[in-house]
């Protein structure tokens, strides 16, 4: 039971005067991830049934790895903004939504990181 | 979490049958949805059957008609039975819309009615809006201006300044859009809905009021704004035609550029 007003209720603690940047972050890396995915999953199926050393190869081009690397972290990046909306949306227990949204930054910058380490390792540490 | 069923006291149950009276010519079934708040029992749905030869062609006109002739006890609110106070706004066959301007020819089978989805429920077809006023009058929908006031007229505006304007000063506020909102459902307590944004951007549209770097401050918020995701129930549903998901953009469009 509480005797606060609606409107008290409403404004509560104020604009968190954020977002417009998540929002716009959001769709920027949208927008990179179209070609860089067209490009990829063309790649890949140029490259399918090439063995292991060939893939490598691929890899390794300068050109390609850095292109995998800039695919890595926008597609990351927009996984960790476009979860935490999701999260934000549906999961309304404090503790729950924390455990969630910690869960969401730390497993998608762990899983960027390994792969952008990935695409160095093949790319420096080959020979 | 997110509600996906209705809580124990809120599952409807069927109710009663009011039978049209015998010689009727051509019988429509409403299934309306009942809860009173004084009997303590779980909202039902009751059947009634109107004869539309001794009824007019809208919904609201059949729900007076039940009132008046059927059943007393049926409560909705009404007004100016035009399109033009958004009072009588409730799902109809499914969707938000003016039980006053709702054809009962559109409505195929019977009519189903039921009050704002997702709303505290008053009494039958009356949801309670108190949260969704408190928003409204919490976007400040008056005119904020720093100008010095001319001093012998009123603030002018060109005719193409005038035009910005249409499309959202013809909002009634009826609440449709916000109640048919997903985003409003599972975040009503700080998202600020469609009907609001909408209101919202009217007044950020009018080049009488230049209070606008304020009220884009106080709309960007991960919650009161951006839990829009561009669904589109609203635009979809609007009984005035209007595109309240457009003028949401529009909101997000400026923050970008301000950035």
């Amino acid at each position: 039971m509480s005797l606060l007003t609606p409107l008290a209720r409403v404004r509560g603690l104020g604009s968190a005067n954020e977002g417009a940047h998540h929002w716009w972050m959001q769709r920027l890396t949208a927008v990179a991830l179209v070609p860089l995915l067209i490009w990829f999953v063309a790649s890949l199926a140029f490259l399918a049934g090439a063995d292991y050393a060939r893939i490598t190869a691929w890899i390794g081009h300068p050109v390609v790895a850095v292109l995998l690397l800039l695919l890595v972290f926008a597609l990351f990046y927009h996984l960790k903004l476009g979860m935490q909306v999701v999260i934000e949306d549906y999961v309304h227990g404090k503790f729950a939504k924390l455990v969630c949204l910690l869960g969401n930054s730390f497993g998608t910058i762990l899983l960027g990181t390994a792969c952008g380490y990935a695409v160095l390792e093949i790319a420096f540490g080959g020979s | 979490m997110v509600e996906f069923t209705l809580p124990a006291n809120s599952k409807i149950g069927t109710g009663q049958t009011h039978a049209a009276a015998a010689g009727a010519g051509d019988i429509k079934r409403f299934r309306i949805y009942r809860w009173n708040p004084d009997d303590g029992k779980n909202p039902v749905v009751d059947t009634y059957e109107v004869d539309r030869d001794s009824c007019g062609p809208m919904v609201l006109d059949a729900l007076i008609k039940i009132k008046n002739e059927i059943d007393p006890s049926l409560t909705f609110r009404r007004s100016c039975r035009e399109g033009v106070c958004g009072s009588c706004a409730m799902n109809i066959d499914g969707t938000n819309t003016l039980a006053c301007t709702k054809f009962i020819d559109d409505i195929k089978g019977d009519a189903k009615i039921y009050p704002l989805p997702h709303m505290p429920v008053i009494k039958d077809l009356v949801p309670d809006l108190t949260q969704a006023y408190a928003q409204y009058a919490s976007v400040k929908p008056w005119i904020q201006t720093h100008s010095v006031a001319p001093p012998d007229r009123e603030w002018l505006q060109s005719q193409d300044e005038r035009k910005e304007l249409d499309g959202l000063y013809e909002c009634v506020l009826c609440f449709s859009c916000t109640t048919s909102c997903p985003s409003y459902w599972w975040n009503a307590d700080r998202y600020l809905g469609p009907a609001v944004l909408l209101q919202a951007y009217r007044w950020i549209a009018d080049s009488r009021d230049d209070g606008t770097g304020e009220r884009l401050d106080d709309l960007e918020d991960p919650f009161r704004l951006y839990r829009c995701h561009t669904i589109m129930n609203c635009s979809k549903t609007c009984p005035k035609s209007l595109n309240p998901a457009q003028a949401i953009g529009e909101i997000k469009k400026l923050l970008v550029e301000r950035l």
